[in-house]
């Protein structure tokens, strides 16, 4: 229970944040997407930026994770449809929603209880991704 | 302090936690990837029973449910306790370019023309938010992973599926916001 109470917490900071930066606001995708405002880049940015240090300094350092074990970052497979055409239909659906995975889920703890509505639409994409998956192009 | 963070934050200091989030669950010998539990709740519901894809040891992924768990917490206490009611404070090109859609300014989070009962309980209302939902989660495992996967973990590590599926995210992205959008609303 204790080893995954730190997740819960880690999950809490991030609804926290989402909430805070308006990334989880319709509007704020709509504006992102019309090239508008630099407020949802300078978060996207900013976070690969730091991702991208953290990432050589493990490299670099050989750093081990909690339990002693090598952090290890498994390279995707290559593929253009794949990438190309899974994000543009993700792409569609998030402009539409204004909502990527997380922030469904935020902001139905935010109080819009209708989300669950995008969310049933997500598991359904799921299970027909999981369904069609050997037809389509990888 | 206290002032600070009922405030909106900004974007340098809410890239800064997310890019902390992901450093922080490497640590934890996780990987950053929230869409992957859209996948594990299907496998929960008997989704293995369909399709060999959800036939996997989906405990490995309950710290992730746990972290959506708290996902989920941190959006309320974000709204009760450190929320000082601020209007989101989009441009005033997106304010005009969404009135002539027919979307009000903010005067919440969401636009009320869509995130409202009235609408979710419409038949187009219900029609648009599941058919959206289902873009999202179909795209997402199509695409091995989300926003989270790809354009923060993914691009972290300099990786070039991330950066393709990160191109795709804006060709659909425009697509909808330019040419869907406006026939639909």
């Amino acid at each position: 229970m204790l080893k995954l109470f730190k997740f819960l917490i880690t999950g809490i900071l991030f609804g926290i944040v989402m909430t805070k930066s308006e990334a989880i606001s319709w509007f704020r995708i709509q504006e992102m997407f019309r090239f508008q405002s630099f407020h949802m880049y300078g978060i996207i940015f900013t976070a690969v930026a730091i991702g991208l240090l953290g990432v050589q300094i493990i490299k670099r350092f050989n750093v081990r994770d909690i339990g002693g074990n090598p952090i290890i970052f498994n390279p995707k497979d290559m593929s253009i449809p794949r990438y190309l055409i899974g994000g543009t239909i993700f792409g569609l659906g998030w402009a539409m929603t204004g909502a990527c995975p997380g922030p469904m889920f935020v902001n139905f703890g935010y109080g819009y209880g209708m989300m669950v509505l995008i969310i049933i639409g997500a598991l359904a994409g799921t299970l027909m991704y999981g369904v069609l998956r050997k037809r389509l192009p990888h | 302090m206290i002032d600070f963070l009922i405030k909106p934050w900004p974007w340098h200091f809410s890239g800064l936690v997310i890019g902390l989030i992901m450093m922080v669950l490497l640590f934890f010998g996780k990987s950053f990837g929230f869409s992957a539990n859209l996948r594990t709740i299907c496998t929960i519901a008997g989704g293995d029973k369909i399709a060999d894809f959800f036939k996997f040891d989906w405990k490995k992924q309950t710290w992730n449910l746990v972290f959506l768990g708290g996902a989920v917490l941190g959006g309320f206490i974000a709204n009760q306790f450190l929320s000082d009611g601020s209007i989101v404070a989009i441009s005033e090109n997106t304010i005009a370019d969404l009135a002539a859609l027919g979307i009000s300014a903010p005067t919440e989070i969401q636009p009320t023309e869509i995130f409202s009962w009235d609408f979710a309980t419409s038949f187009k209302g219900i029609l648009f938010l599941i058919i959206g939902g289902f873009l999202v989660g179909f795209g997402a495992r199509y695409a091995g992973g989300c926003t989270s996967g790809h354009a923060i973990s993914g691009l972290s590590d300099l990786q070039l599926p991330s950066l393709i599926a990160v191109v795709g995210f804006f060709i659909g992205g425009l697509l909808m916001t330019y040419l869907i959008l406006p026939l639909i609303l």
